[in-house]
């Protein structure tokens, strides 16, 4: 776990880069983590990353499927947003712990 | 001066990482357990942002028949790591296999691993692509509309291996 500064944010992450306390996240350290992954955030980013952050807060274990089913996106288009990765990166980006999940 | 050999550490090559970009999946096998292998690794890749083909043959055109998908059983006979306080001649009874496949997938749903049907259309909206083979399909005398709406195509196993084209492909056998 190291401390790193994310748009000019002190905030924890792991050897990953993923933030250890999703607390110290905001839309700006959203932003710029997506831009390390080539990734340019826009309405609909937001709307599935609040979501994975009010499942994540709720205890729930993220899958592919239950994103699928949400009603927030379908498959097709979560795997356009987030491209190389949908889950992972996504996760990345809203700031909670990468998902341990194998399908 | 004295004339000493400087010894530098030798230079430590790092070792350059090169991730599997794709997989190719055959399953030629139709018990639920071998076609759910391919369809959780098809997907896990997907999922980690590589590309994935699955290539059914023999036995597991069983799983993209349409109407046949989610009728897959687990063996009960033959299978000494189901259930292995069971004697075999019970395992064989009528509807014991039935039952043994129906609890499997209840405790898979509990899981939130969806029925096969259901992990084709995953897998096709997340990107990947199925395929099933030419000479099974026409040794058990199937067309493509005998498929599910996923296979794109029925392909030999020469359009098979140029599935798998690139550097970084991993083909995987069930």
């Amino acid at each position: 776990m190291s401390e790193v500064l994310i748009a000019g944010k002190a905030v924890q992450v792991n050897e990953e880069g993923y933030l250890t306390d999703m607390e110290q996240w905001d839309e700006a350290v959203a932003c710029e983590i997506a831009e390390e992954l080539n990734i340019v955030l826009g309405p609909k980013h937001m709307e599935v990353i609040h979501y994975l952050r009010q499942q994540c807060q709720t205890g729930k274990t993220l899958n592919i499927r239950r994103i699928g089913k949400s009603g927030v996106v379908d498959i097709k288009s979560f795997y356009k947003l987030f491209p190389g990765g949908p889950l992972k990166n996504a996760s990345k980006i809203a700031g909670i712990p990468k998902p341990a999940s194998c399908i | 001066m004295e004339n000493v050999a400087v010894r530098t550490a030798p230079e430590v090559k790092k070792k350059e990482k090169h991730p599997v970009e794709k997989v190719l999946i055959i399953c030629a096998r139709g018990t639920l357990e071998d076609v759910y292998a391919a369809l959780v690794m098809a997907n896990g890749a997907l999922m980690e942002g590589m590309e994935a083909k699955l290539f059914f043959t023999f036995f597991g055109l069983e799983a993209i028949r349409k109407g046949h998908s989610d009728q897959l059983h687990t063996a009960t006979v033959g299978n000494p790591a189901f259930m292995p306080k069971v004697p075999t001649m019970l395992a064989g009874l009528p509807g014991f296999e039935a039952l043994a496949s129906h609890m499997m997938k209840r405790e898979m749903d509990k899981l939130d691993i969806p029925p096969v049907s259901e992990f084709f259309e995953i897998i096709e909206a997340s990107g990947g692509e199925v395929y099933a083979c030419k000479l099974a399909a026409d040794m058990f005398h199937l067309e493509k509309e005998d498929f599910i709406p996923e296979v794109k195509d029925i392909i030999t196993v020469g359009d098979m291996y140029a599935l798998a084209e690139g550097p970084s492909t991993q083909i995987v056998f069930i």
